[in-house]
């Protein structure tokens, strides 16, 4: 792995969760390997045990039977409480403490960790800036006084107080609007780029999991693995019809915003029309600018906006390995 | 009757000083009655509110002493207790335990299990969650019931004169059983009036601790 990371890896091995009175497992024998500054996505509809297999890495939910490591280290014999400060937590409902301040909010773990003060202090202005707060308008407000996304941020800044090795996310954008949504799956990209945690991440919502993952868990009933690869590989080889049906409709244009433009094979440059595409934007959105475009070839530009190609439906369907032939009969040539 | 108002003065000044005394044993009792009933009451709460059946049935129970007429309460304690304080503590403490009671289940209940679980989450023991979290954030809502208490105890408390009880209830069962005696009204009117004011000066003092002891983030 080239990226940074300061995460650690997580081994789970046949680990169950049954409930006594209840015919099944809620999670049956569930096996995964997790490298260190990993962004797994556990993705599946609701009830399929997706949260609950999260939950029990940090032991909110206690196994039944099977064995869970973080660096080796069996969490399940470490002390409940020391373990969970050591791992990052953020839920869907936040869960901030509304008689804190968002200052105070961020520092609980810090000062369970026994840190003092001013380092305490200046972490909490660093976290805040990282999830792109201004410290001096916000330390010393209280959640109600914050809008929903922004809440959201001081969940995920609360959950990396004392940088752990891990984070468990349980749908941590699902309330928020859909624009916001989007602004926060951003930010949170870059933010994982420069810190690199070992992420483990639920959600119910498949294009989420594609946009963020580095590789996603496909689950079915009782958290069991249907597929277990990255995005592209998911969506150009379903390994089965629940996981094509949970892709649902339009696989391709999905694996498209994967791509980035620099790697189809591009046409001669040639001058254009008004509408371009750079070199860094990814496939879905050439594809729809030659939409735009009447269906024809869109120049491609570079960063400093000199045209270096233009793009066309037959090299993004060449780029994407698809059968061109029948792509290309829908152009009028 | 007539009422001489020109008497009423007069009658303040020479009774000053046992109307500060009957005001202080007053607030005494009630405030040692309800320290009382705030252990309790509130130790109750917190054993019961997670558990249904034990939850309603501590709160019907408080709710059933409640209904007992304090004048028959009082009457009962008599041969057990004796007369005086101990009989005037132990009736107002267990009148006080339904609105500590209810109030600490209810604060305790309101308390968003989202945090909760992201309390325990990060790290913090059971014990942590109960002291920095959620009874920080039930505060309000219990202050609430030892407010009520305090309101209900300085009413009753007037009541247990009968038991000769201490407090300004005396000066109400003295204008009673002197009706038609020249100072009758002025004993009852005294103990009226100063009973409401401790009641008032009560709620001033709650609403001044529940100013200064509930964090800004939940003030309504």
């Amino acid at each position: 792995m080239s990226k940074a990371t300061s995460g650690a890896s997580i081994e789970l091995t046949n680990v169950t969760k049954s409930y006594p009175g209840q015919p099944q497992a809620a999670v049956e024998n569930f096996s995964m390997s997790i490298n260190p500054g990993e962004l797994i996505m556990l993705v599946g509809p609701s009830g399929c045990g997706k949260t609950t297999t999260m939950k029990m890495i940090n032991r909110i939910i206690e196994p039944t039977s099977g064995s869970i490591k973080i660096d080796g280290e069996d969490v399940l014999s470490l002390d409940q409480n020391l373990l969970r400060r050591r791992i990052g937590y953020v839920i869907q409902q936040i869960g901030l403490f509304p008689h804190m301040t968002i200052a105070e909010n961020i520092s609980v773990v810090p000062k369970l960790l026994g840190w003092d003060k001013d380092k305490t202090a200046s972490r909490v202005e660093e976290l805040l800036s990282l999830v792109e707060l201004d410290p001096s308008r916000f330390a010393n407000r209280y959640p109600k006084q914050l809008s929903g996304g922004q809440q959201q941020r001081v969940g995920v800044a609360r959950a990396l107080a004392a940088d752990p090795p891990v984070m468990l996310m349980d749908e941590p954008f699902g309330a928020t609007d859909p624009i916001t949504r989007e602004k926060l799956q951003d930010e949170f990209l870059r933010l994982q780029a420069n810190i690199g945690k070992t992420i483990v991440f639920v959600t119910h919502d498949f294009d989420e999991a594609i946009k963020l993952g580095d590789r996603i868990a496909v689950l079915s009933e009782r958290s069991q693995i249907e597929q277990f690869d990255t995005p592209a590989n998911i969506l150009a080889k379903p390994s089965s019809a629940y996981v094509s049906s949970f892709i649902g409709q339009g696989a391709a244009l999905k694996r498209l915003a994967l791509i980035p433009v620099s790697q189809a094979k591009l046409g001669p440059a040639q001058s254009g029309s008004g509408l371009s595409v750079g070199v860094v934007e990814n496939l879905r959105e050439a594809l729809d600018h030659i939409v735009l475009n009447g269906g024809s070839p869109v120049p491609v530009v570079a960063a400093d906006g000199r045209a270096v190609g233009s793009i066309s439906v037959e090299n993004i369907s060449n780029a994407l390995g698809a059968d061109v032939t029948s792509l290309s009969g829908l152009k009028a040539e | 009757m007539d009422y001489d108002l020109g008497l009423v003065l007069p009658f303040l000044v020479k009774k000053f000083d046992e109307i500060l005394e009957l005001s202080g044993e007053h607030v005494l009792v009630v405030l040692i009655s309800l320290s009382i009933a705030a252990v309790i009451g509130v130790g109750t709460g917190l054993l019961v509110w997670e558990k249904p059946v034990a939850r309603s049935a501590a709160v019907a129970t408080a709710g059933i002493i409640l209904t007992i007429p304090s004048m028959a309460l009082l009457t009962i304690l008599i041969p057990i207790l004796g007369l005086g304080w101990a009989s005037t503590v132990f009736a107002l403490s267990i009148y006080s335990l339904l609105p500590i009671v209810r109030n600490t289940v209810v604060g305790l209940r309101e308390v968003d299990p989202a945090v909760i679980e992201s309390a325990r989450g990060m790290g913090m023991s059971k014990l942590t969650v109960l002291l920095k979290i959620q009874l920080p954030i039930a505060w309000p809502v219990i202050l609430t019931g030892l407010r009520v208490a305090a309101q209900l105890s300085v009413g009753i408390a007037a009541i247990a004169a009968y038991v000769a009880g201490p407090g300004m209830g005396a000066y109400i069962f003295k204008g009673l059983s002197m009706l038609g005696a020249a100072n009758a009204l002025n004993f009852a009117l005294t103990g009226t009036v100063v009973i409401v004011i401790i009641a008032l000066s009560f709620d001033a003092v709650f609403i001044l601790i529940n100013r200064l002891t509930t964090s800004r983030g939940i003030r309504v």
